[in-house]
Order: C-alpha cells, then structure tokens, then sequence
C-alpha cells in the first residue's frame, strides 16, 4: 500500500469495528479527500459516519470536541497542517484541556489528521511543520508516521487512544519514500518493504519510537520524511549512523533515545520545521539533560530555516541530505 | 467630481454612562401576547418577524397573556420562583464569602434567573448543556447539591474538580452540565456537536448552547450557526443578551439597529426574540425550541433579552462605566418580582410564604457553605494535593509527568 491507502486502510477497519468512529473534514465525503486518503469510505459507511464539513477548521474541531463529549470517537482532517491556525483554540484550550479541567468528566477522544512538511513545492501554506505548537500544549499526543506500515498501525492506536491526538501525515512521503534527492525519480511504496501493509487490524505502539538504522558512530534523532533524507545522509557520508524514527514525537520514548546517545556519545536532530524554538531545542535540551557525561560532542540541529517556506528556494530551505551530512560530520569531528 | 468630506470611523457608545440615565428605547420591546406563537415546524425565514419583535408573557399586572402562555402546572411554577430565589440568594452569599477571602473570585447572575431556570425545566434528562459561566441557575434547577459547587468555589478537598478550576468552573454531567472553561464561545460549537453526536446515534437527546451577547463576536458563535444549520442539528442555540460584556455595551458586539435573534435568521435557523425577565415566557419558548429539536425540524436560536443587574464579576465595578441605578430602569423589570406578582394573582404564592422561603432557603445556604468550609477553604489552605495536579493531563500519566512529580517530592 502507499501510505495514503494506509492510512485509509486504517479509518477503514476502525470504521468498521467501532460503530462510535466518524470520519470527516473538508471534501473528505463524497469525493474522498484531496488527497484519496478517505477515497470511498463514504459510500461504504454511509453520511452518518463520513462527511464532507464546511471550511471551518474551528467548527470542525470544535464539533469533534462536542462528539467526543458525547461517546463518539471523532477522526476529523485538516486538510493542510498550515490551516489548522484557526482551530488552535479548540485544540489547546479545550481539546487537550477537558479531562483535567472536568477532572475526568468529559474526554476528547479524537484524532485530528493533518498533512504536513514540505519539499513538493507547497510554497508558504502548504508545506508547515508545525509540530511544535502541539508538543507545547500539554493533554495532547502529537504523532507522524514515516511509512506506510507504521501509518496504518500508528493511527489505528491514535484513533482507539483516549486521549487528543494530532496525527502529522507528511505528504511528501504519500506516495514513496523521499530521501531529499528532488532530481532523482521517485520509487513508489509498492517497491519499499514498509509497503507492504497488512489488510486487516493491528496496530503500532504509541510512545514507542523505532530504530530505522542502526549504527555506532552517532545517534540521529528525527521523524518524518526526515528519516529518509537521514538515511541517504548515512549511506553517502559513509557514517554509521543510528536513525531514531519518533514515530510518537510527544510524548516520546526517551528510553530509545538515552540508550543510543549513550552508546554513541555523539546526537543530531533533524527536523523540516524552524529552527527557534522547534521540537529540536526540546530534543537537545533531553539529550543534554540525560546523556551530559556520554557526549563527545556538542549536539547538532539541522532544521528548517527560520523563515516562513519559500517557493522557489525550495531545496535551498529543505534540509537534504547534503546538510544533514554536513552536520554528521561535524558531530563526528571530521 | 464630488468633493468628500474626510471619513469617520462610528464607535458605538451607550446612551447611559456614570450619572447619567440610559435611554432603554433601543430595546424595541413588544407587548406581552403580541408576537404570534408559529408552529414548531416553521421555516427559519418565516422567523424574521420574531427574530426581531419580543415575545412576552407576562403583562405588567402579572397575567399571563397571548399565544406564548404556557401550559404549567402549579407546583412547577412554585419550584421555578423558588429556584431563582435560591440562585439570587447564592449569589449574594457567595459574594461575601469572596469578599471574606474564602474564595478568589465570583460571578453572579442577579437578574438573570429566570433564563437557565425556566429553561432547564423546558428540557428532559440526558439533555446536555454547554453553559457559560453565568448559568449556576441551570445547576440549581435540576437540584444539583449546594455542598459540592461550594468546595469547588472554595478549591478545597473536597472539590469535585481537584482544585483545577477558577470558582464557577463547574461541571456536572451527572445534571447535563458541560465542563465550563474560560475561553468564550468554544463551548457554542460543542454543543452543536455533541447534538450532531446523538442524531448520529440515531438517540433522542437534545443539545443547549449558552453564549452572552459579548462572545456573539467571537468566531465560534458564526461556526456554531453554520455547523448547527448544515446539519440541522438538534441544538438550541441560546444568546443572553444581558447589554454587557464587561464594560462593553451591547452595541459594540454587534448589537446596534439590529437584534442578535436575527443572526440566527440570516444563517437559517428559526429564531426568537423573547423576555429573558418573563419566567413563562422563558418557559414557554424553551419547550418550543426543544420540541422541534426532539422532533428532528433542526436548531432554533434564541435571543434572552435581559440585564446584567450586578458587576460582571468580584473583580468588577460597573459604577465606572454605566448609571448606578440602571437597573431599577430596565424595562423588563426583576425575573423574581414579575413571578412573584402573577402567582401572588393567581393564589398560588403569598407574602408570607415568599419570606418563609426566603428564611428556609438562607439558611440552607448557610447550612452548606458551613458544610463544605469543613473540608477547607482557599484562606486555610486546605486544598486538594499537589501530587493530584499532574493527573488526568492524559488518561494514564506519562512518563515526563511522573518525573515532574517526583521533582516536586510528592
């Protein structure tokens, strides 16, 4: 499966075993979303359970909030991670609040899908990593998937978890694994282990991050389309390097993350979104934290630039593998 | 060409300020009996003229005319009466306890009883509301125990919210009473989802969403009307225009030469206008809207014309912003005055039994804040464990936050 027919996949079996699970968001009923991901699963469930919503990121998060009050396990979609601006006040004040500030009382048991992250020419509001504005706002699970296996399972687990979940789906990665290389055809899931997606139900661990490669030589922490682009990092600096895929970036598996800094002495983080203030100063604040006395060498950052996402400097901002390399070898001193 | 003269930017201001009288003409009231009473499937556009006329029951002499002019047993009026004295005298009680520094803040609802009261009456059990905070009448129409809003007032252990929450924070939903939180109008939109939630479910509850005439201008008041009327969920849509937010005066919501029922209109909904001071009239239109709700015809929006008679809250002095005596001038009166007067008309109340509960229901208060200050109060310090503070985040407590518990030795 691409991981768009995952991630379908994936609506579709909780559809199906969980009466209380709707699906919707802007054009995601009857024509089945801008990008396929919910392709059909209205004619199969019925308008009850998938429908097209009003362009209102607000209202539709706010409704989900309402419906997960209620019982019903709302998976609502954004259609761009850079709109979900206008829902920020449900998402922070009230999703992620309303178990603690009813004590219990009233949960919100919801995913909202977002696709994010860049590097398809997305321009300024179509390829934001805004993963940082939800891992600072406690009550709320952030997740991103890297592949298809992992972003069927992952959002079967984010869909039965009772707690908020933003679910990141970098639409870089929606069709084929990219590794950063724009000039270099595109190989298609179909051709990729990690396509091959069961049919049926299972799921990925929450709080579980996964060893993408492992190494030796330094620990690199990253998630996302980022994975990919730090593998290539890997195979073409030659280092032998231990790619964390987060997979759940908050909260996250520290323990995956200690025990590799430890036995690597050496951390970079890569993430696609802004450098200040991004989810890699809180990484390395981690890292620094738990692993002071196994560093060899000060932890290095490649992230996005910090300005808003260009157009045409798109690969000028992304950060490729060439970057990501440089910055490997700097941690290892070379 | 013509010349122009140089553009002025119109601020709206109310006509009474501090020592000056306020002209109520804006108002546009109607008389009691003369808005006509539509069928419960009328169409949203057939509204326009209800949305903007003032639909009473009461007359000046206390009897209840017109169409509107509910169906009400005795003993329900007498209840009703008695819950809005209950909420004032709350109120007043919990304003010196604020002021004795048992409690960090309050907000009363003086003047405003009669609209969670009569309408928490007008809806059945299992109906889910998503008040503001100045709803408390809700909580005290369906009984709800004094002793248990009182220890979350006072944050103390035995506050059912752990000490989370600013007082008037409740939540209830055992008495269909959403978690209130401190961000206007959010709640405006849950409700309508949680009413879409049960036509979902194919279930027969009924959702009410609470919004005040100041939060009308928050976005989630216009996403609440689209949402509620694509879907034609089952949600009444309840606006208390009380005339204001804060020091803000009705006009710089939004509320200048036009009615807020008349959103309502122009988004589709049925839409009333109605005296949020008239007991029955409350009553009565609330038992409409819930009707065509339960009966699947869609969301009805309502405009409670009323006036907020005390501060916005204990931090609050309006005598810096409008006349003193304003609410002695409002033309709709005191909610509990003007039923009063019609079950005293209809023999069904008497001066005495009105300070005979009035005695019995002070005492009951007294009775349960003594209680609840058993458990603690914000000025002894008695209040729920620190180690409670990092539960309920999530439904099982991460990792990060058991460390942060432990950093804090409890």
């Amino acid at each position: 499966m691409t991981m768009i027919q995952a991630l379908r996949s994936a609506m579709d079996v909780m559809l199906e075993r969980d009466n209380n699970v709707v699906v919707y968001g802007q054009d995601v009923g009857y024509f089945g979303g801008v990008f396929r991901c919910t392709d059909g699963l209205q004619a199969k469930y019925g308008k009850n359970r998938v429908f097209d919503a009003p362009i209102s990121e607000g209202g539709i998060v706010g409704t989900a909030v309402g419906m997960a009050a209620y019982g019903l396990r709302p998976v609502v979609e954004i259609q761009f991670a850079d709109y979900f601006y206008p829902a920020s006040d449900q998402i922070v004040s009230e999703a992620a609040r309303l178990r603690y500030r009813s004590a219990g009382e009233f949960t919100a048991a919801m995913t909202i899908r977002m696709p994010c992250g860049g590097g398809i020419y997305g321009g300024q509001t179509h390829s934001q990593s805004p993963e940082a504005m939800f891992t600072h706002v406690c009550g709320l699970r952030t997740v991103m998937p890297s592949n298809p296996y992992d972003a069927k399972g992952l959002l079967i687990s984010c869909i039965e978890n009772d707690d908020p979940v933003i679910f990141l789906e970098p639409k870089r990665l929606y069709n084929g694994p990219f590794d950063g290389h724009h000039d270099q055809p595109v190989v298609p899931w179909s051709k990729h282990p990690l396509g091959e997606v069961p049919e049926g139900y299972y799921t990925v661990p929450l709080d579980k991050a996964s060893i993408f490669r492992e190494g030796a030589a330094l620990t690199v922490i990253t998630y996302g389309t980022m994975v990919f682009v730090s593998d290539a990092a890997a195979r073409e600096t030659g280092i032998d390097a231990e790619i964390i895929d987060l997979r759940s970036i908050w909260p996250l598996d520290l323990d995956t993350i200690v025990n590799s800094v430890k036995k690597t002495g050496r951390c970079v983080v890569v993430h696609e979104a802004t450098r200040t203030s991004g989810f890699g100063a809180e990484l390395c604040a981690l890292v620094q934290e738990h692993c002071f006395y196994h560093l060899e060498a000060p932890i290095e950052r490649v992230t996005g630039w910090d300005t808003p996402y260009p157009h045409a400097q798109e690969w000028a901002y992304f950060p490729g593998p060439d970057r990501v390399g440089e910055a490997f070898k700097r941690a290892m001193g070379v | 060409m013509n010349q122009s003269k140089p553009l002025t930017l119109h601020v709206p201001e109310p006509t009474g300020r501090p020592g000056c009288k306020t002209d109520f003409s804006y108002l546009h009231l109607s008389a009691a009996g003369a808005a006509p009473r539509p069928p419960v499937d009328v169409l949203a556009a057939d509204t326009a003229e209800l949305a903007s006329t003032l639909v009473r029951v009461l007359d000046d002499d206390g009897n209840a005319v017109g169409p509107w002019a509910p169906e009400i047993d005795s003993d329900m009026l007498r209840f009703g009466l008695r819950t809005m004295m209950k909420t004032r005298i709350f109120d007043a009680r919990m304003v010196i306890a604020q002021r004795q520094k048992k409690m960090s803040f309050y907000m009363t609802s003086l003047g405003e009883e009669a609209i969670g009261t009569a309408h928490a009456l007008a809806l059945q059990d299992g109906d889910m509301n998503f008040p503001t905070y100045r709803q408390q009448s809700l909580l005290m129409a369906r009984n709800f125990s004094l002793v248990e809003m009182i220890c979350q007032l006072l944050s103390n252990e035995r506050d059912p919210l752990k000490g989370r929450q600013l007082p008037v924070m409740y939540s209830v939903r055992e008495k269909g009473f959403f978690t209130i939180s401190g961000n206007l109008a959010t709640q405006f939109v849950q409700a309508v989802g949680w009413a879409m939630a049960s036509a979902i479910k194919g279930d027969t509850k009924i959702a009410s969403g609470w919004i005040g005439d100041g939060a009308t201008a928050e976005s989630d008041f216009n996403t609440a009307l689209t949402f509620a009327h694509v879907y034609q969920a089952p949600v009444i849509l309840n606006v208390v225009n009380n005339q204001w937010a804060i020091s803000t005066f009705q006009a710089l919501a939004g509320g200048e030469s036009v009615t807020f029922a008349a959103r309502g209109v122009g988004s589709g909904i049925a839409s009333l206008r109605v005296d949020g001071n008239d007991f029955l009239a409350v009553y009565a239109a609330s038992k409409w809207a819930a009707e065509r709700a339960r009966s699947n015809l869609g969301p009805t929006l309502i405009e409670w014309v009323t006036y907020r008679a005390g501060p916005h809250s204990t931090s609050d002095d309006p005598s810096k912003y409008r006349p003193a005596d304003d609410w002695a001038h409002f033309p709709l009166g005191d909610p509990i005055a003007r039923l009063r007067k019609h079950l005293t008309l209809k023999g069904l109340w008497s001066d005495a039994e009105h300070e005979a509960t009035q005695a019995e229901l002070e005492a009951e208060i007294v009775a349960a804040q003594k209680e609840a200050e058993q458990f603690g109060t914000l000025a002894n310090g008695r209040v729920p464990s620190a180690a409670s503070m990092f539960e309920d985040v999530y439904k099982d407590m991460p990792e990060h936050l058991r460390r942060q518990r432990q950093q804090l030795g409890v």
